[in-house]
């Protein structure tokens, strides 16, 4: 059922939104946070368990190490203090995703606190605040049984599958976002990437958004243009991709405005991202303010870790992203609004890698942001996704460069790459798209179109070159495009010079 | 410390308790005789004394990145009252979400 909303334009004349991302991460360590189940995605149900992800009694939790580490450097990357001494707690609720009745999370101490990261939306660096980031444990898998479809509503019934109930996660929570005006769907998306990227360089998690390792809970409110005090928030759950990040806080913006400028009030409500409709819907509402009990984890130490460690694990962080950027533009040679449209489609990671496999920089960047970009829009996909890969771009290019194909044969190795067809080497051999490169057949062609245009052969002859155009044209169409046009020119010149 | 019915009645709601309102009267000066109890933890301990939450004086304990065996599906799921598709199976749930 979807509500009214208002135009975008309209929003920002009268409203300034205030935004508050919460994002999860699923550590990529080989064991759960606190016992030795492997955390392996897609295992058959219910085989990574044992007594204590399973919360059976007597089983004891034991902290593990790798992923204090990957906190802590999360939290030396986003600028944090890293807390001298902290401990776990208790998160106590009835919802069987854990089958303990609580979640062993951190609450009034996390490992990191106090960071900030900076992020760049058309040119215009906005800093994020953040407030933690802290360690807990993943939730099981639920299957909703006998509702129309798959969700809770309903179901007669719900399976459990507690594969996943103990992965570490990190949340990190930023502080409200405020002043961002109309860029704030985009500073959202920008935020969110910038934690992907920082976590994939720092190697923590794989980031993968839509096998949710990576995911983002998006809090969204609205105050009255001139005011300064922050109106009642949404939350909206699980958004699973970059694209829908911005998305859905700029429908709940449309929303929420629609609501206040009819004279309504916006309910503190949990609210559910639907990708398909593009809208979001109320989920529980949270005017009993959620009480989860939280108390010291009894069954657990506390993390003291020593300021030696934490230095040490400093040295290890990657290059920081912003210092990054500008070190690979000045590498590449790309101007700044050339650079702005690489970060903006996330394009970064794949120009490098793609330069690693040996091709030029301007190159790789001509086929990720050019046909490759294009396509990716299309589907409306992240252009990581679109199915070329970086070394893939490389051969491309490679064949290229050798003459076996030109830019437009290129696009149709592309198209059967994406078809998954194979290499760009088989897919120009299997399609028959090299360029022919004999020049007994190119010079037949090239007769063949001066007997048939005898009026601009004599142009060409009488020294008006610029006519040898229409002449590769028809040579270029005989050969169905597969020829070097230069080569073409050359021989038409040859044959009329 | 002052427990009121209507905080014993809460707890019982966040505890999934059923209780009348005669057993929340009954219970609150109960439990309140044990908060007291409790409290007096407090007036022994002196202000260099900080809170614990742990019986033994230890930080930092912690485990290798190591998988271990898990229990297998069959003993995981053998204490539970249902299972279906090798999966926990529970009952609807209702008012609450994913």
């Amino acid at each position: 059922m979807s509500e009214a909303v208002l135009d975008f334009d309209e929003v920002m004349a009268n409203f300034d939104p205030v935004l508050g991302l919460e994002v999860h991460v699923e550590l990529n360590t080989a064991s759960k946070m606190f016992c030795g189940c492997a955390t392996t995605f897609g295992g058959e149900a219910n085989s990574q368990t044992c007594p204590v992800c399973l919360g059976l009694p007597g089983a004891l939790p034991v902290v593990n190490a790798s992923a204090v580490e990957s906190a802590i450097r999360i939290g030396l990357a986003l600028n944090c203090s890293i807390a001298e001494h902290c401990r776990f707690a208790r998160k106590n609720y009835f919802y069987p995703d854990q089958p303990k009745n609580y979640q062993i999370s951190q609450y009034d101490e996390p490992i990191a606190f106090d960071g900030f990261a900076e992020v760049e939306v058309d040119g215009e660096v906005f800093r994020i605040e953040i407030e933690r980031a802290h360690m807990e444990e993943d939730t099981g898998k639920s299957l909703h049984i006998g509702g129309a479809t798959g969700r809770i509503h309903g179901a007669s019934h719900s399976l459990l599958d507690y594969n996943r109930a103990g992965v570490p996660l990190i949340e990190i929570v930023t502080k409200p976002i405020v002043g961002a005006g109309e860029k704030a769907p985009q500073v959202a998306r920008a935020y969110v990437a910038m934690l992907r990227d920082l976590l994939r360089a720092l190697g923590v998690s794989d980031v993968r958004m839509e096998q949710g390792s990576l995911r983002c809970d998006a809090n969204v409110s609205l105050m009255p243009k001139g005011t300064t005090s922050f109106g009642t928030r949404t939350e909206t759950k699980n958004v699973n991709s970059l694209r829908s990040v911005e998305r859905a806080i700029r429908y709940e913006m449309t929303r929420q405005a629609a609501v206040l400028t009819s004279g309504g009030t916006v309910d503190l409500q949990t609210r559910h991202w639907h990708e398909d409709t593009g809208i979001t819907t109320a989920g529980r509402n949270k005017e009993e303010a959620e009480d989860y009990r939280y108390f010291p984890e009894p069954d657990l130490v506390p993390v003291a870790p020593s300021r030696e460690w934490v230095d040490q694990l400093r040295t290890t962080l990657p290059e920081p992203p912003a210092e990054r950027r500008k070190r690979l533009q000045s590498d590449w040679g790309f101007s700044d609004a050339e650079m702005r449209d690489v970060v903006s489609v996330g394009a970064v990671e794949l120009i490098e890698q793609t330069v690693a496999e040996g091709c030029t920089a301007q190159a790789a960047r001509k086929w990720w942001m050019g046909e490759l970009v294009r396509r990716a829009n299309e589907q409306q996909i992240e252009l990581a996704e679109v199915g070329m890969s970086p070394a893939q771009v490389a051969q491309l290019q490679g064949l290229v460069d050798a003459k076996v194909v030109n830019d437009k044969l290129a696009r149709q190795v592309i198209d059967g790459v994406l078809a998954g067809e194979g290499e760009p080497q088989q897919v120009v051999e299997a399609r028959g798209l090299a360029v022919v490169s004999d020049d007994g057949a190119l010079t037949a062609a090239v007769d063949e179109a001066i007997a048939a245009n005898p009026d601009v052969a004599d142009k060409i002859r009488g020294g008006k070159v610029q006519a040898a155009g229409a002449l590769i044209g028809q040579v270029m169409k005989a050969m169905r495009g597969q020829a070097d046009a230069a080569r073409v020119r050359e021989i038409i010149l040859e044959r009329l010079g | 410390m002052a427990l009121s019915v209507d905080d014993v009645a809460r707890l019982a709601r966040l505890s999934r308790i059923e209780l009348t309102d005669q057993e929340c009267a009954d219970l609150a000066p109960e439990l309140e005789v044990i908060l007291d109890s409790v409290a007096q933890v407090s007036g022994v301990a002196d202000e260099d004394v900080p809170p614990t939450s742990h019986a033994v004086p230890l930080t930092n304990v912690m485990r290798a990145d190591e998988v271990r065996p898990s229990m297998g599906v069959e003993a995981a799921l053998s204490g539970a009252p249902a299972a279906e598709q090798d999966r926990f199976r529970v009952p609807q749930i209702l008012g609450e979400d994913a």
